[in-house]
């Protein structure tokens, strides 16, 4: 990989991180543009929050092959995904605040964000909800004869619901241009998933379907976009699904409420030293990036979120009235 | 005696049926760190691995694995986390559990308890907020439990384990941490509804989060002097007909209050019911036919606000006997 390719990478990376901190310090109740000490506001993010802080790199990778014109469905810690797509950090952080200028009205929320327009299908609070879906989208797609593809993501946790088989078996039988990327950081909720999955996991189960899979360390962005390059690739060239199982590792709890204490302290403090931004930093290092560079990224990345958290601020409230509104439409009057 | 809250009152009333009782075992995600709302804490640590299950995210399993131990001779606690969850599992509960003894001629039994939380649990938006009481009480087989407070959530959780039928178990997300008084030889049955305040004016029947607003509401100024019995129902099916048809005859009037969707919810079915039977004057409250959003503004539409309640008190009590 380039360097220029690495840096467009690590920028991306960068954005996301200082999204997750920003919107983390937002819902304590804190001012999250940085240098400022946290104030004693109300949080102006509410409800769960599940951060995507230590897995930028897979969400940074797989979308780097996806065109704006391509499809992608996430779960419900959808942060990462949203962005790389393309979405806008100020409309997500608006979201997030629930204001009526957010992607959803500010009627979804962060486990519920969403950016129809660039091809993202939406965060779900359902955990493997999205697997069908995006095998739906994928068929639709290949019925109406369109090039484009469909990524979904989902956890670790997903792969033990029904919804992961019955998806990954239709797309296998009807070929159809998806990918599939478990988005494996070994735990679900509080559970860790190899006390609760069966047999090699995912890669596995795909297997056991036809289904061709690669494992990629999920914290070593370059590896990420090389194996999806190549699934990205084969699923473009009508070759049926594939599936990428990247493994990495949630730095925060499960919630932005839980500390994650029912974690192995070694295994967090490994997780700091493998987080994918140090690894990429140290790789552009290597090969000669200033570090001057390295700090105008991620200070161009904090103002460029600082940005967002000034605009979310300032949004308007939605109408109460809103809350009738795309409910559904009848075409009969509607009685309340 | 004790202060408990009502996640540790259904705890303790777990323990204690898990102690008399070996067969009763809880199966779910996250249950050996005590379950998602603290209802299950301690328990791993008692009773150990074997009988406080830690499942996959396998909501249908969980179900149907479920019913499969009680017909082997378990008394299965499930726990779905949400209600919008257990619609994962909604095919194993409707399908399966609750038909299973009549389908078979009453060869079989399920005595399991699947808790389901429900209601608004503030910021959690569409997908985690439903209270689809409704849904199960619907269906034939099912017990549906609504229980409203601690001593409640111990002694019904304790019937519920009791009874040889699937039960429904709803706890509401929003009372986990209420705090009251619990007696743990107090025996609840079902289909006992409690008369919590008396009155001559009109009667309001409610259950789960809704006892917290009635009160609420008949504190406010605006019904000052007027003099309401209030009705928790506790059990939805089955349900106290007995008590609210006589307090439905002795005011005349009666309002159904629920923090579910109004259309089609079980305030229909008591509403219907009363009217059937008594002729009384009735007015129903639930939330509009819409998704809880996440924003405040629009979440605050699909509560149970005190005002609104006493907004239906008012003309119900405006309307002729
Ligand atoms: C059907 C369903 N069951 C349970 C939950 C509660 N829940 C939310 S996230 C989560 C863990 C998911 O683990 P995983 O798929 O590995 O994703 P991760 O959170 O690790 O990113 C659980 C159990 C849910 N949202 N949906």
């Amino acid at each position: 990989m380039n360097n220029e390719r690495l840096l467009e990478l690590y920028r991306l990376m960068q954005r996301i991180r200082a999204f997750e901190d920003a919107a983390e310090t937002a819902s304590q109740g804190g001012v999250a543009a940085w240098g400022l000490a946290a104030s004693a506001k109300p949080a102006l993010v509410r409800g769960p929050l599940h951060l995507s802080t230590g897995q930028e790199a897979v969400a940074a990778a797989v979308c780097s092959h996806l065109e704006r014109r391509d499809l992608l469905t996430s779960t419900h810690r959808g942060h990462g995904h949203t962005l790389a797509k393309g979405a806008d950090p100020a409309r997500m952080m608006c979201e997030l605040f629930g204001r009526a200028t957010g992607y959803n009205q500010g009627k979804g929320g962060s486990m519920h964000i969403a950016d129809f327009s660039v091809g993202m299908l939406g965060a779900n609070g359902v955990v493997a909800a999205g697997i069908p879906i995006a095998t739906g989208a994928a068929h639709a797609l290949k019925v109406r004869g369109l090039p484009q593809i469909v990524a979904c993501f989902f956890g670790d946790g997903a792969a033990n619901r029904g919804p992961f088989l019955e998806g990954l078996n239709w797309a296998q039988v009807y070929r159809l241009p998806v990918l599939f990327v478990c988005e494996d950081n070994r735990i679900s909720a509080t559970t860790p998933t190899d006390a609760m999955t069966a047999g090699e996991g995912v890669s596995a189960r795909a297997r056991a379907l036809g289904l061709p899979s690669l494992k990629v360390d999920g914290n070593d962005v370059e590896a990420v976009h090389e194996a999806a390059a190549r699934l990205v690739a084969e699923v473009r060239a009508g070759s049926g699904p594939r599936l990428l199982h990247a493994v990495t590792y949630r730095i925060k709890g499960h919630v932005s409420v839980d500390p994650g204490s029912y974690r192995d302290p070694d295994e967090v403090a490994a997780a700091m030293e493998a987080d994918p931004l140090r690894l990429a930093a140290a790789r552009l290092l290597e090969r000669g990036v200033s570090q001057a560079e390295i700090d105008r990224i991620v200070e161009a990345a904090r103002a460029e979120i600082a940005h967002a958290l000034e605009v979310a601020e300032a949004a308007p409230w939605p109408e109460a009235g809103a809350a009738y509104e795309q409910v559904q439409n009848t075409g009969a009057g509607v009685w309340r | 005696m004790s202060m408990m809250t009502y996640a540790q009152a259904a705890c303790a009333a777990l323990a204690e049926a898990m102690r008399a009782d070996p067969a009763v075992v809880a199966l779910g995600e996250d249950l050996g760190r005590g379950g998602v709302f603290g209802q299950y804490r301690g328990l791993a640590e008692e009773f150990g691995a074997a009988r406080v299950i830690d499942t996959p995210i396998s909501e249908a399993n969980i179900m149907g694995a479920a019913v499969g131990m009680a017909l082997a001779g378990l008394r299965p606690v499930v726990e779905m986390r949400v209600i919008d969850f257990a619609l994962c599992a909604i095919d194993e509960i409707v399908n399966q559990a609750a038909k299973n003894r009549f389908m078979f001629g009453g060869q079989g039994r399920v005595p399991l308890v699947a808790r389901m939380p429900i209601g608004i649990w503030s910021a959690s938006a569409a997908q985690h907020s439903q209270s689809l009481e409704a849904w199960f009480a619907h269906m034939p087989g099912l017990v549906v439990v609504t229980p409203a407070t601690p001593q409640d959530n111990h002694g019904l959780l304790k019937t519920a384990l009791a009874c040889g039928d699937p039960v429904v178990y709803m706890e509401h997300k929003e009372l986990w941490g209420a705090q009251g008084e619990v007696d743990a030889a107090q025996n609840i049955p079902l289909g006992q509804a409690s008369v919590l305040t008396e009155g001559s004016d009109l009667t309001i029947v409610t259950w789960s989060r809704g006892v917290a607003a009635c009160r609420q509401a008949l504190a406010l100024p605006v019904l000052g002097g007027i003099h309401a019995e209030l009705i928790d129902l506790r059990t939805l099916w089955p349900w106290d007909r007995a008590t609210v048809f006589r307090s439905a005859a002795k005011t005349g009037r009666l309002l159904v209050v629920h923090e579910a969707v109004q259309v089609a919810g079980f305030g229909a079915e008591v509403a219907a019911s009363a009217a059937q039977e008594t002729g009384c004057r009735i007015r129903r409250l639930g939330a509009p036919r819409i998704p809880v959003g996440y924003s405040q503004v629009l979440e605050n539409e699909s509560r149970l606000a005190p005002e609104k309640i006493a907004a239906e008190v008012q003309a119900l009590l405006a309307q002729p006997r």
